[in-house]
């Protein structure tokens, strides 16, 4: 359990709009990076994985495939230099940690698409 | 004015700065404090102010005080002149002036700050809000004790080798000194023994933010004692 004292400091870093999204969608992360003088922003787009810790440490990690090879990349969730996640297919997955994907190469990769049922 | 404040270790966690930086932090909740006495040159031979936090517990009522954690009578007379006695009735008649009280309830955690006293007086409040100017503290604590500790974990010192015929002195020191010259060992030579709970100073902290609301405090890194310890935060005296 977090000391209510300690999240009144927390809250202060948190952020008020948390990008929302799920274990096992395919997501464009939109990172702030700075080259020299010039703030540019870099997207990274893979497959989420895992989300692990809680409060302001709370991270999530991204998995993609780049010329062959795997490539993860860990991002603190509340970090100002997270611009954005953007969801852009979402999956069946029946577990938290799909650690599995890392074992799997080629067409054993896909996940299945979740289609969402919306209301009209 | 007092450059310094009483509180206690809340704990740790990280925030971030305006570039995405993380900065490790240690919340400490600090204040409101009062002064409790002000010590001058003229009568105490140095100068001083007395700063007291949190209330000690009362007795319930109609009940006598049955805690060491309750206030002793001694306690109740340091931060009120209500309470009558022998010698104040006695010292009033001699016709000395009694000195000014707090007027506050009993304290907990007591501790002098030693510094210029001007325009400080007994019974004022010291706040979080008093810190905000300052860039750097120093905060004072008693470390965790680890009670009778090897020197591996106490001096840092590497142990010995796993294998290659070592036996049973894996974390053992080694070596003590030398040989028939000097024939005794050094003053001073590290070896183990009571590592921690003991006053520990940890200087040059940055102060990250202030809370006034909350009396609430972030430092920059870590800050010596267990969680809920009680803590002393001043104004760094490193220079540059």
């Amino acid at each position: 359990m977090v000391n209510k004292l300690i999240e009144t400091i927390e809250n202060a870093s948190k952020k008020t709009d948390v990008p929302e999204f799920d274990i096992g969608d395919t997501v464009d992360v939109h990172v702030k990076i700075l080259e020299g003088q010039k703030e540019r922003i870099q997207i990274f787009s893979g497959v989420v994985i895992a989300r692990n810790g809680s409060g302001t440490s709370e991270m999530f990690s991204v998995r993609r495939i780049v010329a062959g090879e795997g490539v993860e990349r860990k991002f603190p969730l509340h970090s100002p230099r997270i611009e954005k996640v953007e969801v852009t297919r979402s999956s069946v997955v029946r577990r938290a940690k799909l650690y599995f994907l890392r074992d799997r190469t080629g067409k054993a990769v896909r996940l299945k698409e979740r289609r969402r049922v919306t209301k009209s | 004015m007092v450059k310094g404040i009483l509180g206690r270790k809340v704990g740790m966690t990280q925030i971030y700065d305006e570039s995405g930086e993380v900065i490790p932090v240690t919340v400490i909740q600090a204040g409101p404090c009062q002064v409790l006495q002000v010590r001058t040159i003229e009568r105490d031979g140095y100068e001083a102010v007395q700063l007291g936090f949190e209330d000690k517990r009362r007795p319930s009522e109609n009940m006598k005080r049955s805690r060491s954690s309750q206030a002793r009578r001694s306690e109740r007379g340091h931060v009120s002149s209500k309470l009558s006695s022998k010698n104040a009735s006695r010292r009033a008649a001699a016709g000395v002036e009694a000195l000014p009280k707090a007027e506050c309830e009993p304290k907990k955690f007591i501790r002098e700050f030693r510094g210029s006293v001007e325009g400080v007086e007994v019974g004022q409040e010291v706040t979080v809000a008093d810190l905000a100017e300052i860039p750097k503290v120093d905060v004072t604590a008693t470390s965790k004790g680890r009670g009778f500790a090897g020197v591996m974990k106490r001096h840092n010192f590497s142990g010995q080798r796993a294998t290659h015929g070592v036996k049973k002195v894996h974390r053992h020191a080694g070596g003590t000194g030398m040989s028939a010259a000097p024939s005794r060992l050094f003053k001073g030579k590290r070896m183990a023994g009571q590592y921690g709970n003991a006053k520990v100073t940890t200087r040059n902290l940055e102060l990250v933010s202030v809370d006034e609301e909350n009396n609430l405090i972030a430092i920059r890194g870590a800050v010596p004692g267990p969680n809920g310890g009680f803590v002393v935060v001043r104004e760094t005296n490193k220079l540059g």
